[in-house]
């Protein structure tokens, strides 16, 4: 079975990539599409700065922000905080974009989020099954396997088995609580905190948090312990 | 629209590959066509809705063939002619016709970084009034409709309980067309697993939804 639809997603793909070659698809007969994306990407670029839509500046603006500013090591700041502070986690419950901003992080695809608790018998899985929602203010942009046909059609049918692969074993009387970002709430996993952690400071707690974590594929493990 | 891109539920899709210390970009041209996507968006000639009903109107084996930001250059190429943006000539050539469209001003690096902090309006309308209530069992509608829709097939005619009011968010499935937001109340809608999968599914797991309104009926 599973060899057999990776042969049809294979062969389907390769169709389709002569169809759109040929120019046979009825969605861009304009275009004629080169094989290299980087080809297409650069003079879609070039034109659209040429015709006046897009400076190159607000570009190189845009992706700075996601590939060096912005990223999961927000997220585990507000992660590490809420540890530390009581006060802090429940603003952060009932009020997570508040919250958040505190610490200074805002932005898009963070304008409405939801903070999930995992505790000894409830844990939380975020999925987007339609496309790619994710809480990119506190998170970055998401990975590959977030993104994947294979995470986004299994997590909400089989979340075990999916855990089990990021090596998260759950015991049968943990509640397993999926949240599939269906509208515009972004949602982040509030992990446990683990044990013997007591001596450590804020900073040394959020350089534990990892962003399977925060996503909740996987829990935080203490220093020295193997992920 | 019943499309590919709805896979929740379906099975025999392979292993999760995780990829160790990941880039944020796998190379130089998926950076800049993320940053060519958000300041397109940011000229406002479509929404968030239309841009993503877009990915969903790629053709299917086109769909799972394509990298994701492969998907993205797709729909920029195609939104930009769709609005006007550019013409088809333009995107086959690389060369502006002077006789198309510019934007004044161009959107720099200022406008740019403004427009970062904005996103999805406020979701405080006390002038919209809820149709349902937190505690109140719903049943999600039965509908297959052609256009865009955020209600995926694995929840349809299956019943809920509301456990949280978001608020009040845009509707996606008139505003993806450009028939106005239909502005009404978000809910997280709790669905057993068992309700949902039936009784093989763990007693303890729960799947939510986030659901507009339409997408929801009393029982």
């Amino acid at each position: 079975m599973d060899s057999t639809r990776r042969t049809f997603l294979t062969s389907a793909g390769a169709a389709a990539a002569q169809n759109v070659a040929h120019g046979q698809d009825h969605e861009h007969e304009h275009q004629v599409v080169p094989s290299d994306p980087a080809l297409r990407v650069k003079a879609l670029e070039s034109l659209l700065v040429e015709k006046g839509l897009v400076d190159r500046a607000a570009l190189d603006l845009l992706v700075d922000r996601f590939e060096h500013k912005v990223g999961p090591r927000n997220g585990a700041r507000v992660v590490a905080r809420a540890w530390v502070d009581p006060a802090y986690k429940q603003r952060l419950l009932i009020d997570a974009p508040s919250a958040i901003a505190e610490l200074g992080y805002t932005g898009g695809q963070g304008e409405h989020m939801l903070v999930v608790e995992n505790g000894p018998k409830v844990h939380n899985l975020v999925v987007c099954t339609l496309c790619s929602c994710y809480p990119w203010a506190v998170l970055g942009l998401p990975p590959v396997w977030y993104k994947s046909a294979a995470y986004r059609s299994r997590a909400v049918i089989e979340p075990r088995g999916v855990l089990r692969e990021f090596g998260t074993q759950l015991d049968e009387d943990v509640e397993v609580h999926v949240w599939d970002s269906t509208a515009e709430l972004r949602y982040i996993v509030l992990p446990e905190r683990p044990a013997d952690t007591e001596g450590l400071n804020e900073e040394q707690l959020a350089a534990l948090v990892t962003r399977d974590a925060m996503v909740g594929v996987s829990k935080v493990v203490p220093p020295g312990a193997k992920a | 629209m019943n499309g590919v891109h709805d896979l929740g539920g379906l099975q025999d899709m392979g292993p999760v590959r995780h990829e160790k210390e990941e880039p944020v970009f796998h190379a130089v041209w998926e950076g800049r066509i993320y940053g060519i996507d958000r300041a397109l968006r940011f000229i406002g000639k479509w929404n968030l809705d239309a841009w993503r009903h877009q990915i969903e109107l790629l053709p299917p084996a086109d769909y799972f063939r394509m990298t994701y930001y492969e998907r993205w250059l797709q729909v920029n190429e195609q939104l930009a002619v769709k609005h006007g943006l550019v013409t088809p000539k333009e995107l086959e050539t690389g060369v502006p016709d002077p006789a198309s469209v510019n934007a004044t001003p161009a959107l720099t690096a200022a406008i740019a970084a403004q427009r970062l902090g904005r996103g999805i309006p406020s979701s405080h309308d006390p002038k919209v009034p809820p149709q349902f209530k937190v505690g109140q069992r719903v049943r999600a509608r039965n509908m297959n409709p052609t256009g865009h829709t955020r209600l995926p097939r694995y929840a349809r005619g299956k019943l809920g309980i509301i456990t949280l009011d978001h608020g009040v968010y845009l509707f996606p499935d008139t505003n993806a067309h450009f028939q106005g937001e239909k502005r009404q109340h978000v809910y997280s809608v709790r669905f057993t697993a068992r309700e949902l999968w039936g009784v093989n599914a763990s007693p303890r797991d729960s799947v939510h939804l986030d659901m507009w309104d339409d997408y929801l009926e009393r029982t």
